[in-house]
């Protein structure tokens, strides 16, 4: 029964098992007692320190602040360029990986300082249909509003 | 462990190959090797064989059914662009542990006209995730690897491209270069660009390719070597990234570069400034530039000075410490399963003044270096003296 209940559902799905959507969607880790944080769930062991079975969930802010950044100019096709990719510092001590919307591309190359250390916040949207029909959810950073 | 040498080197011009088969170009490859070295096929006694897009297809033998089936052990060696240099290095431990005297690497690649290297496959395309949460495409991941130098050290996009200005001058003295074209710095910096700060032209080629060596122990080069000086394999280092913070989101190719480095100085017992030159993996304009300090050829966060005062210039252009006298990467191009075996014959070739580099001899070269990374990652760097 709950598979066909899970076949019937076309509910929208995250792009990334680290994106959990509802109400007020975010980024979810897990974080071994060492202090090592990882945004892929699916691990055998720490690679830090070894250990196994020393994983909590841990929810990850909404803020972070830029790091590095490129600027994509030729990609896949159906990827619209120029586009801006970052890596963005949050403040439980991991990094992510993801687009930067809300900032020029070309105003970006011109001046890299503007954008190292910038604060961002995190938004979703629905970036593809997968091929049962389902909405697939990815994320990205903007510049914070606050 | 014992000392082993290189005694003969051959390698295949770089470039697109699309009437042959990877066999076929790793077999020419080796005959050139094998005569440089002054034997046989039926002298070799191990064979190790580098190639990625066909790693699960025995390339080493559909080599030897090319050019002697003699029944030795073969390997085949995967391991991303370092492919072929660690097949190299398994070449290097099977004499210098003493199981063999005569042992041969091959390094082949077949890549033709390709896009970009990098990003997820398989699965509903729908969950691809490059481009939709950022990019782990190769130019990016360079790219950010440049711009974290740019955060640091107020390094600028033109420090870049005189790295690619640089290399193109060089391969035109190189007739194994698949580019051979110069540019100027305007060319550089106006090419169309790729992921920033890296343009075209700041970008490695794809290609095909093949090199490979000969390598032997003490008692063979004496008794092979007819006289001939061959250089001594001082260091052969194999690293992978060790955990640090940002590693699984943004490739970190610096810290297993610089351990492999420190490793490969302390066993050939010599340092940064007694190295005559240096061949490096400058995929993108932007990973030569961190290697110049990953490598200790200048201090931390002086790689832009280092390169405005020539260095990395071959010292017949009024260079120093020169870097990629062969075009490196960027534009003798990157087969990626040949490029670590192409980058020792460079530095083999320099030591013993060979003819196949007569035109950018480095003066008095005692001492070289080939540095590779693969990403993912895997660092290897051989130091040969002589």
């Amino acid at each position: 029964m709950a598979e066909q209940a899970q076949a019937t559902d076309t509910g929208p799905r995250p792009i990334v098992p680290w994106l959990k959507l509802g109400p007020k969607p975010h980024l979810e880790g897990i974080k071994c007692v060492c202090g090592a944080i990882y945004l892929d769930p699916k691990r055998v062991a720490c690679s830090k320190c070894g250990e196994t079975d020393k994983f909590q969930p841990l929810a990850l802010s909404d803020k972070g602040k830029v790091y590095v950044f490129s600027v994509v100019h030729q990609s896949f096709p159906g990827i619209k360029t120029p586009y801006v990719t970052a890596i963005v510092d949050l403040p439980e001590g991991v990094s992510v990986r993801a687009n930067l919307t809300g900032v020029d591309p070309e105003q970006a190359q011109k001046e890299p300082n503007k954008i190292f250390n910038l604060p961002v916040e995190l938004v979703t949207g629905v970036a593809a249909k997968d091929r049962e029909g389902h909405d697939v959810v990815a994320f990205s950073y903007q510049p914070s509003k606050n | 462990m014992r000392n082993v040498y290189v005694l003969g080197t051959g390698m295949i011009k770089f470039g697109r190959y699309p009437d042959k088969t990877v066999p076929e170009l790793g077999g020419q490859a080796a005959i050139l090797a094998l005569k440089d070295a002054g034997i046989g096929i039926k002298d070799v006694e191990m064979f190790a064989c580098g190639n990625l897009y066909q790693s699960n297809a025995m390339v080493g033998q559909r080599i030897l059914q090319q050019i002697g089936q003699t029944g030795i052990p073969v390997i085949n060696v995967a391991n991303a662009c370092a492919t072929g240099s660690t097949a190299f290095r398994e070449a290097y431990m099977s004499v210098a542990a003493g199981m063999y005297d005569v042992s041969m690497a091959v390094g082949v690649e077949q890549m033709g006209k390709q896009g970009l290297l990098g990003g997820a496959g398989g699965g509903d395309p729908a969950y691809s995730t490059e481009g939709k949460v950022g990019s782990g495409l190769m130019p990016a991941v360079f790219g950010q690897a440049g711009i974290e130098h740019m955060r640091k050290y107020g390094t600028k996009p033109e420090h870049f491209a005189k790295i690619s200005v640089k290399s193109h001058k060089h391969a035109t003295k190189n007739p194994f270069s698949q580019y051979r074209n110069e540019v100027s710095l305007e060319d550089v910096m106006n090419a169309r660009m790729v992921a920033f700060p890296n343009t075209l032209y700041m970008c490695c080629p794809t290609g095909d390719g093949a090199a490979a060596a000969i390598l032997v122990s003490e008692d063979k080069l004496k008794q092979l070597a007819g006289g001939r000086k061959r250089p001594k394999i001082a260091a052969s280092v194999l690293t992978s990234d060790p955990w640090t913070d940002r590693d699984l989101t943004l490739p970190d190719v610096s810290t297993l570069t610089r351990r492999a480095s420190k490793q490969a100085y302390e066993k050939a017992g010599i340092g940064p400034k007694d190295i005559a030159l240096t061949e490096l993996h400058d995929c993108f304009a932007t990973a030569e530039l961190v290697h110049y300090e990953n490598l200790g050829l200048c201090g931390d966060g002086e790689a832009g000075k280092f390169i405005d005062s020539g260095g990395g210039m071959h010292p017949g252009l009024g260079g120093h410490d020169p870097v990629n006298v062969s075009g490196g990467l960027l534009s003798k191009g990157h087969p990626l399963g040949a490029t670590g075996v192409a980058n020792i014959c460079e530095v083999v070739w320099h030591l013993t003044q060979d003819d196949r580099a007569k035109d950018r001899l480095v003066p008095n070269a005692k001492a070289g270096q080939a540095h590779v990374i693969g990403l993912g990652s895997a660092c290897t760097i051989h130091i040969l003296t002589i």
